[in-house]
């Protein structure tokens, strides 16, 4: 009956917030939603195996955080120009995560925060290429990403 | 009903004004960024203030206005901000991605090649010399 109930609320509450909160469109917009799940369920896509799902929202405002430091970085590079010896610069960062969801998540969240874009991800190997706007130690990049995101996502899909 | 915005109270009207200044703020740098970076690969680092902190942050002005000026709560803004964040990576990682290709193609410094032969001739482990 209900392939993907995540989604189907998720479209009913779309529906209402794009509406109004009302019996009516609650019953038309659960509708519109179990028939847009039924599509979604004829496309097959690999279902994602959420295993801590509450550690979501630990992840949305970490994420959040993040995001807000980075757009400071960002606006502060550009304004001022570069510090001496700052440079972009491309970056293979090898991961342990295979879970196409959470790679999904993790290319979304990188190339969401200024200053960094995901560009590819190698399935044979398992390492993305990124190009961030500073590249001042590479460590740190590394680090972050595999300490800060990457066990997050790897506890949460597991 | 909408009051005007000059009955909104002393703190309602900092608060928007502080939001709908910071988001635009943010906008108008990433604007300029695009404009004055140097490289393709750089540029590609700017708009994204705008579409994170920029666009949230005149999101929540815009919730915080509406909410108290038509008294009941107003949020499907958040809506705006759910469909942008997920959209707008799907657009960097596509150019992006056009550009490397092209780049790879035409054998440009500084940008990485991983394998001297193109990814689709990269060798398996299951690959098997074909029996003939």
């Amino acid at each position: 009956m209900l392939p993907y109930p995540i989604l189907t609320i998720s479209l009913t509450l779309m529906w209402m917030l794009l509406n109004s909160f009302t019996l009516g469109h609650l019953i038309l917009g659960a509708l519109v939603a179990v028939f847009a799940s039924w599509a979604m369920a004829s496309l097959r896509p690999e279902k994602p195996k959420l295993n801590k799902w509450y550690l979501l929202p630990k992840l949305f405002f970490i994420v959040l955080y993040d995001i807000a430091l980075s757009n400071i970085a960002v606006a502060w590079l550009i304004i001022r120009g570069r510090t001496k010896g700052g440079k972009a610069g491309f970056l293979t960062i090898p991961l342990e995560i295979k879970d196409r969801t959470a790679l999904a998540l993790l290319a979304t969240i990188l190339t969401s925060t200024p200053g960094s874009v995901w560009l590819e991800y190698d399935s044979y190997d398992g390492s993305i290429l990124m190009h961030v706007l500073d590249l001042e130690e590479e460590e740190q990049w590394i680090a972050t990403i595999k300490n800060r995101y990457e066990k997050l996502l790897m506890e949460i899909f597991a | 009903m909408i009051y005007p915005a000059v009955d909104l109270s002393l703190p309602v009207a900092f608060a928007v004004a502080f939001f709908l200044l910071v988001g635009a703020a943010l906008a108008l740098i990433g604007a300029i960024g695009f404009l004055r970076l140097p490289s393709f690969y750089e540029r590609l680092h700017a708009p994204a203030l705008g579409t994170s902190w920029g666009i949230g942050g005149i999101m929540l002005a815009s919730m915080i206005y509406f909410t108290a000026a038509s008294s009941r709560l107003v949020i499907h803004e958040i809506l705006i901000g759910i469909f942008v964040t997920f959209t707008t990576p799907i657009t960097f990682m596509l150019l992006a991605r056009a550009a490397l290709h092209r780049d790879r193609t035409a054998r440009s410094h500084g940008v990485p090649r991983k394998y001297p032969i193109g990814p689709e001739e990269r060798p398996r482990e299951d690959d098997e010399p074909q029996a003939s």
